[in-house]
């Protein structure tokens, strides 16, 4: 057997060799350090008080009993920023802590530094604030007929938005293509709704924030995007960009939860107010405060088809909510709305779309951003619509799919590549495991441990689905990554790219192509900080593997022109690589001008063999089968394991995760309560990479992260309608629905 | 806060008298979440890891004794599955393996959850709770000492020694309802029993009353039985479950494992 | 409080605080970071060690309870000869992304294999229902516990 010492580099591959993870023996020894492992002398522990109420005013804070307890360093307020007082990432509507009012269960009041965490703790529970309790709004439907929870009426509006005057509207967006009036031999309808999900990654916000002793600040930190974390700390802590440097410190999963700031904000202030290191650590109950959640959706659907089973018009209402601040939920509102339709060529559509303020908890980023909810009701819509027509599911999706050359309803020409009809009919050529003889024991059917079934009551369903999104940054924001080459006299390099490594597997996509392009093995990564380079943009919108690939190859190849002019030595050389360019849709039209609204698309199809206990409602996801449009596949071992990781947490939001609340609060922030799939709920999955090269893209690659996402959820329920013949419209199903009490 | 741990018994009896505000913990799978999430600050903890008499269990004259430090996985072990299989079944139902191999049933009575995967087996097999104190030692019907949602009837100086049951009674099985299929707290969960000898049946279900809660029925009654028992339940809605969705469940369970117990 | 254990075969004594579990003492006491603070509840088993040789989750135990006992982190599986043939498998088959759950999913399948050599797919998934991984929905991690197997 090999052996393979701890901490050295296993062989690492060129482009399109599945290698090793560079990362993968210390992730296996707990040599691998996690956010929440640093640490350094004199450290101090960061706490959080956060606001047990979804709405108030907050009218006075005491913070003397805290400040006399032993152990203590430092106990801060909205008074103590010393720079902007609000943030986010697209507008700075979210204060760092709570000023006047406090607009979500949850929301950071005051921090504390102490000695121990206990100390800390035993601090924030003597912080005495003054709530005065206001009514909070917590139904989307209602929001717009609500006061404004955000006064200023400007603080929400960009000038490529449709303007809304309506109290508490993020952002209304409508797509107007052909003769949404046009009428059709079949008509189909549905309401559809989602509930919140938790992106539950299992490594909790953390992070330690180090004051340099010259006024500036270290923050190392689990984040998804180290230069746009600076743009938003820098201006709160009064600093110029220079004095705050973020470091990448190890990410236990992201999953777009990492967006948003959690820790980074109060760790420096509390770093600089003490001039002491300040670790912080959210447990698990805080950590479903500490981010945003998926948008819960309302979505009204009604397509039209003629006899033959061609789509003739879809009219979809699409009704999001943002909870209390604005996060990235325009962004979700664009995605959802530029992907109602499905991958379908639609000649006729009219797509309504509208984000509100709640006092929900804040969505924003999550895998699939606003393409899963839409994914859901209209693959829901197709089936309904192959029943009405008695054709085939899967025949009625080849007969629509949409491919190169043809128009999305935002007047969106295809002209990269996207292979819907071959993902459709690969997928369906996988060959599912014949049926399991009954009875059989518990384990492997509905309700598994529980033992609640040999057999009894156990219908076997089929299911089938197809979905696409973007890739990358779309609607006009000037998408970019930079990476820096240093090519040493020894023939060794270095590659300096802020890209995060969140457990996708980006490191190696970077050293592959570094090795590649140098054509040595002898490259280096070296850490991730904003200090040496650029920013690469965000680990997220599946966009990482194409803009780092883009901008290392770039990078490499500048940096080999340099040595051959100067004829050797030591060559530092950074570059900057863009995609196409992009622009905002018409606001009235949601139409595209010259230029397109998204770069490019990749598409899934899906199949699902599931298990019902139609009689107590429990399911069992026995096998599923995909085909994925993955461009090239930089390492498919890794490409295959996003499919299968991006697979099983749309199966977590189509039978068991919720984010649950009462008046706003959370009523199950544990993971007692919020359940993810265990080893016992995820089945085999086959999955068929089909590769064409995206024509734009470096190397033909495309992001794949999202696409099995997107369409797993509408699969799997599509499975459970088939074993139960319910409608079943609302995600998570509960045992309930099958049983159908309601 | 203090740690205390005894190394005997008696130790423990005499530091449980001295500190009655010391809260026992044994395998602390409960107890701990309290701790780390801050939502318990006992004055002393009460630590019965090193008791040797607590663990274990044993058999005389048909009742089976089972030490109140015995783990889920030692109560998995094929000897005790023979003899009491419906406790035996809802064990490899706890949590997960690293749950069963510190959660006691001790630990189980203690806490008294509704929901404790343990009682409604034991409450179909007729179980006495073992309880001493340095006054003397007590025994109560399972019945008598579950009082309430997470109350029982343990007086502050006692400590739980272990609990008696009948083995062999006829026919049994355990069946647990929750939205995955594994590592969940019981939605519903059902123990039934068939004894043919004396012609009884026996259900106690979690999770749909305050208390699990034990129904008896003569052997005749097999056709009514599956309502008798959901009628038995009260069940309510939380973030776990609703309560209709609760005693429909309930009344296929007993269909189901009266089913599975007659045709055994 | 002081408390003195076996943690991977040494002697060690570290100063708790007596509310304390024993992941908190062992990743801030005693440096040893492998155990993971994922949920502190017993649910994703990514603190999973070995107390006195059974599976436990570390954040469930009071530190003080190890007193006198034998630990075995993630740390104390691989040998001066290199990986374990878990860690191995893991790392070969794709296994891990994050890798957060990587190091209780490890001490978890070593435990496995000392149990049951040769465990069926349903085995596996049983044994393991008590690790959650969010990243890789599992496919990969069952491939590892296979190879690991096979190899063993």
């Amino acid at each position: 057997m090999s052996r393979v010492m701890p901490g050295t580099e296993a062989r690492l591959g060129w482009i399109g060799e599945s290698v090793r993870r560079v990362d993968g023996i210390p992730k296996t020894t707990g040599e691998f350090e996690y956010a929440s492992d640093l640490q350094v002398a004199g450290m101090l522990w960061g706490h959080t008080l956060r606001s047990p109420y979804a709405h108030a005013r907050v009218r006075a804070i005491d913070l003397s009993g805290a400040l006399s307890v032993a152990g203590v360093h430092a106990v801060l307020t909205h008074s103590d920023v010393p720079g902007r007082k609000t943030y986010g990432l697209e507008f700075q509507d979210q204060p760092v802590l709570a000023i006047d009012r406090v607009r979500y269960f949850g929301e950071p009041v005051a921090i504390v530094a102490a000695e121990h965490p206990e100390q800390a703790r035993r601090a924030a529970e003597r912080i005495v604030v003054d709530y005065e309790p206001l009514v909070p709004i917590v139904d989307p439907e209602r929001a717009t007929e609500s006061e404004p929870l955000h006064p200023d009426p400007e603080s929400h509006v960009s000038d490529h938005y449709l303007r809304d005057p309506r109290p508490n509207v993020l952002r209304t967006m409508r797509i107007i293509h052909g003769d949404p009036d046009a009428r059709g031999d079949v008509v189909v309808e549905g309401t559809y709704e989602l509930g919140s999900q938790d992106q539950a990654f299992l490594g909790p916000e953390s992070g330690l924030a180090v004051p340099d002793g010259k006024g500036g600040v270290d923050v190392y930190v689990a984040t998804q995007w180290l230069h746009v974390d600076r743009e938003q700390v820098a201006p709160c802590l009064g600093l110029p960009e220079e004095q705050v440097r973020i470091h990448l410190a190890g990410v236990g999963g992201a999953f777009g939860g990492r967006e948003d700031l959690s820790i980074q904000i109060h760790a420096a202030l509390l770093a600089l107010h003490t001039s002491r290191p300040v670790k912080m650590v959210y447990n698990r109950q805080e950590s479903f405060s500490g981010h945003v959640h998926r948008h819960p959706a309302r979505i009204r659907a009604e397509h039209r088809a003629t006899r033959d089973g061609r789509l003739v018009c879809v009219q979809m209402r699409i009704l999001l909510d943002g909870g209390a601040y604005a996060s990235s939920s325009t962004a979700v509102t664009a995605n959802a709305t530029s992907f109602a339709c499905g991958p379908y060529a639609v000649p006729n559509a009219l797509i309504e779309t509208m984000s509100v303020f709640t006092n929900n908890p804040p969505c924003g980023a999550m895998r699939g951003f606003g393409a899963v909810q839409t994914c859901f009701a209209a693959e829901a819509q197709m089936d309904k619509l192959a029943q009405a027509l008695e054709i085939d599911p899967v025949e009625l999706r080849l007969l629509n799919a949409l491919g190169t050359g043809d128009t999305l309803p935002t007047g969106q020409r295809i002209t990269s590549s996207l292979p819907v009809a071959e993902v459709i009919r690969r997928c369906a050529a996988l060959r599912e495991p014949d049926p399991e003889e009954l009875p059989r024991a518990a384990i492997r059917l509905p309700g598994g441990a529980g033992n609640t079934t040999r057999g009894e009551g156990v219908k076997r369903g089929v299911g089938f689905a197809v979905g696409f999104k973007n890739i990358a940054y779309s609607e006009g924001f000037d998408d970019s990554c930079a990476a820096r080459v240093r090519l040493h006299e020894d023939g060794s390099a270095e590659v300096h790219c802020a890209a995060a490594e969140v457990g996708q597997g980006v490191t190696n996509v970077i050293l592959q192509v570094a090795r590649t392009e140098l054509a040595t093995d002898d490259v280096r990564i070296a850490p991730v900080t904003t200090a040496a380079v650029g920013s690469s943009g965000s680990a997220s919108a599946s966009r990482m593997t194409w803009m780092a690939s883009g901008a290392v190859r770039d990078a490499c190849r500048a940096a080999l022109v340099e040595r051959e002019a100067r004829g050797g030595g030591e060559v530092d050389v950074e570059r900057v690589y863009r995609h196409r360019r992009t622009a905002p849709l018409d606001p009235e039209t949601g139409q595209v001008g010259e230029l397109p609204a998204h770069v490019a698309f990749a598409c899934a199809a899906m199949k699902v063999i599931a298990e019902v206990d139609v009689e107590l409602g429990l399911t069992r996801v026995v096998w599923i089968g995909t085909a994925q449009d993955v461009g090239k596949a930089v390492n498919p071992q890794a490409v295959e394991g996003q499919i299968e990781g991006g697979t099983a947490q749309g199966l977590g939001l189509a039978l068991m995760e919720e984010i649950q609340t009462r008046d706003g609060l959370i009523t199950n922030a544990s993971f007692t309560d919020y359940l993810i799939p265990t080893a016992l709920d995820v089945p085999p999955i086959v999955s068929e990479l089909v590769e064409h090269p995206e024509p734009d893209a470096p190397y033909g690659v495309k992001g794949v992260g999202e696409p099995p996402t997107v369409v797993s959820t509408a699969a799997i329920v599509a499975a459970l309608r088939d074993a139960t013949g319910r409608e079943l419209a609302r995600v998570p199903v509960r045992p309930d629905d099958i049983v159908g009490l309601q | 806060m203090d740690v205390l741990t005894p190394r005997s018994l008696d130790e423990a009896l005499r530091l449980r008298a001295a500190h009655p505000d010391a809260l026992p913990i044994q395998g602390g799978t409960d107890l701990m979440v309290d701790l780390n999430f801050d939502r318990r600050r006992p004055e002393a903890l009460l630590n019965l890891n090193e008791v040797a008499e607590l663990k274990g269990w044993s058999r005389e004259n048909g009742v089976v004794r089972l030490g109140a430090g015995l783990t889920y996985t030692d109560a998995m072990s094929a000897k005790l599955a023979a003899l009491l299989p419906a406790f035996s079944e809802a064990s490899r139902t706890v949590g997960s393996p690293q749950i069963r191999n510190r959660g006691t049933i001790g630990g189980n009575l203690g806490t008294a959850s509704p929901a404790g995967d343990a009682l409604p087996p034991l409450l179909i097999s007729e179980c006495e709770v073992e309880l001493q104190s340095v006054r003397g030692e007590r025994r109560l019907a399972l019945e008598s000492f579950l009082i309430g949602p997470k109350r029982n009837a343990l007086a502050p100086d006692e400590l739980i020694l272990a609990v008696r049951v009948r083995g062999g009674l006829g026919t049994q099985t355990f069946m647990k309802v929750g939205p995955r299929n594994a590592m969940v707290i019981a939605v519903v969960s059902l123990a039934l029993g068939v004894d043919r000898e004396r012609g009884v049946l026996s259900a106690a279900f979690g999770s749909a009353a305050p208390v699990a809660t034990l129904v008896t029925a003569a052997l005749d009654d097999v056709d009514s039985f599956p309502e008798q028992v959901a009628a038995a339940a009260s069940p309510i809605d939380d973030v776990r479950g609703t309560g209709a969705y609760r005693r429909h469940a309930l009344r296929v369970l007993v269909a189901r494992a009266l089913e599975r117990c007659l045709t055994r | 409080m002081k408390i003195e254990l076996i943690v991977n075969g040494e002697q060690c004594e570290a100063d708790v605080w007596e509310g304390e579990s024993l992941l908190y003492a062992l990743r801030e006491r005693l440096g040893l970071y492998g155990s993971k603070n994922a949920c502190e509840q017993g649910e994703c088993g990514s603190c999973s060690v070995l107390l006195d040789g059974s599976l436990v989750c570390a954040c469930l135990v009071l530190a003080a309870q190890a007193e006198g006992h034998e630990v075995v982190t993630v740390e104390g599986l691989a040998d001066a000869n290199g990986l374990h043939p878990v860690q191995e498998a893991f790392v070969e088959t794709g296994a891990v992304q994050c890798g957060f759950c990587t190091p209780g999913l490890v001490v978890a399948t070593t435990e496995l294999l000392r149990q049951n050599p040769d465990p069926s797919d349903d085995e596996i998934r049983e044994a393991l229902s008590g690790n959650l991984c969010r990243c890789t929905g599992y496919t990969k991690i069952f491939d590892a516990v296979r190879l690991a197997a096979q190899r063993a």
